[in-house]
């Protein structure tokens, strides 16, 4: 382990600000770009159980 | 060997088989995405060790350069998706190379962004008009300009055509990316891994960074194939494979 204490690691020697910024942002953009298209699939799943209910309706 | 690769590429073409072998694919590089990442963040941010003249901004390291690789190893994918679509008429090769501009967009924005956040304490500036920096935002335009050109046509193959047209002359700019801090002046430093040199730092520092940018590989490959899989659903909703799938839920 790099630092003595963990008030010291969140601080990085003064950088803690630059740091944690960096890695925030970063990992909010990788999990939206996860949550994206699982949830693009989700969609099309719906839109398709509606369309077959709309056909079984019609029969 | 040859006519097993062109059996395995013609195979690769049929978006049955493409949704069936990366569905089995997924769990296995999301699983190493997750292992690689998490690893490689916590011995980056907390076990290497800090840089002499730089101090502890320098772990931003250890996403700006995985985030660099990737938006160009993205871009030049696109490219290569998008121009066996144009000659072979590939339809999964046209969902591939668009699924590639989003993430490859993303991973533009985080590297200009990380940089950004580092240039700050290490040079003093948020920002300089430097070749390195210029051509990696003009990467991101093009990345733009792709995604616009995406949905900008009725017909998806005109959609494809044309985006897959500027990603290959977009192309052009990944050589002047990568030599910008050889040709031009510059703060930017140059390359930490090359294939010819050893790194110049020492293994405790490049070591998490190898970690990182493999797992950011696993992860760009990860979320391409659930995109591409999208895609294929969306395009073939009207094949009965697809119905049984979407209808099994």
């Amino acid at each position: 382990m790099h630092f003595d204490s963990f008030a010291d690691f969140i601080n990085m020697g003064g950088h803690g600000l630059y740091v944690w910024l960096a890695y925030g942002l970063t990992a909010t953009l990788l999990v939206i770009n996860f949550v994206l298209p699982v949830m693009h699939k989700r969609q099309l799943q719906k839109e398709q159980a509606r369309k077959l209910r709309r056909e079984q309706q019609t029969q | 060997m040859f006519d097993k690769f062109v059996a395995w590429f013609h195979r690769m073409g049929s978006p049955k088989w493409f949704y069936e072998i990366t569905g089995r694919w997924i769990p296995w590089f999301g699983a190493a995405a997750v292992i690689f990442l998490l690893v490689g963040t916590v011995w980056g941010l907390a076990f290497a060790p800090q840089d002499y003249q730089q101090g502890n901004s320098f772990r931003i390291i250890y996403i700006h350069v995985p985030a660099a690789i990737l938006a160009q190893s993205i871009f030049f994918a696109m490219a290569i998706a998008g121009g066996i679509g144009l000659i072979w008429k590939m339809k999964v090769a046209d969902m591939v190379a668009r699924s590639c501009a989003p993430i490859g967009a993303t991973m533009t924005f985080v590297a200009l962004f990380t940089g950004a956040v580092w240039g700050k304490p290490t040079w003093g500036a948020w920002w300089v008009w430097d070749a390195r920096l210029t051509s990696m935002l003009i990467l991101l335009f093009l990345y733009f300009g792709v995604i616009a050109l995406q949905s900008a046509f009725d017909s998806k193959q005109s959609a494809a055509r044309a985006s897959a047209i500027l990603s290959l002359v977009g192309v052009v700019n990944i050589p002047i990316i990568k030599y910008s801090v050889e040709w031009w002046n510059t703060l930017h430093q140059p390359a930490t891994f090359t294939l010819t040199e050893k790194p110049a730092m020492p293994v405790e520092m490049w070591l998490p960074l190898l970690v990182m940018v493999i797992g950011f590989y696993c992860f760009f490959a990860t979320v391409l194939m659930m995109r591409t899989r999208n895609e294929i659903l969306e395009r073939e909703k009207r094949t009965q494979w697809v119905q049984g799938l979407l209808s099994k839920k």
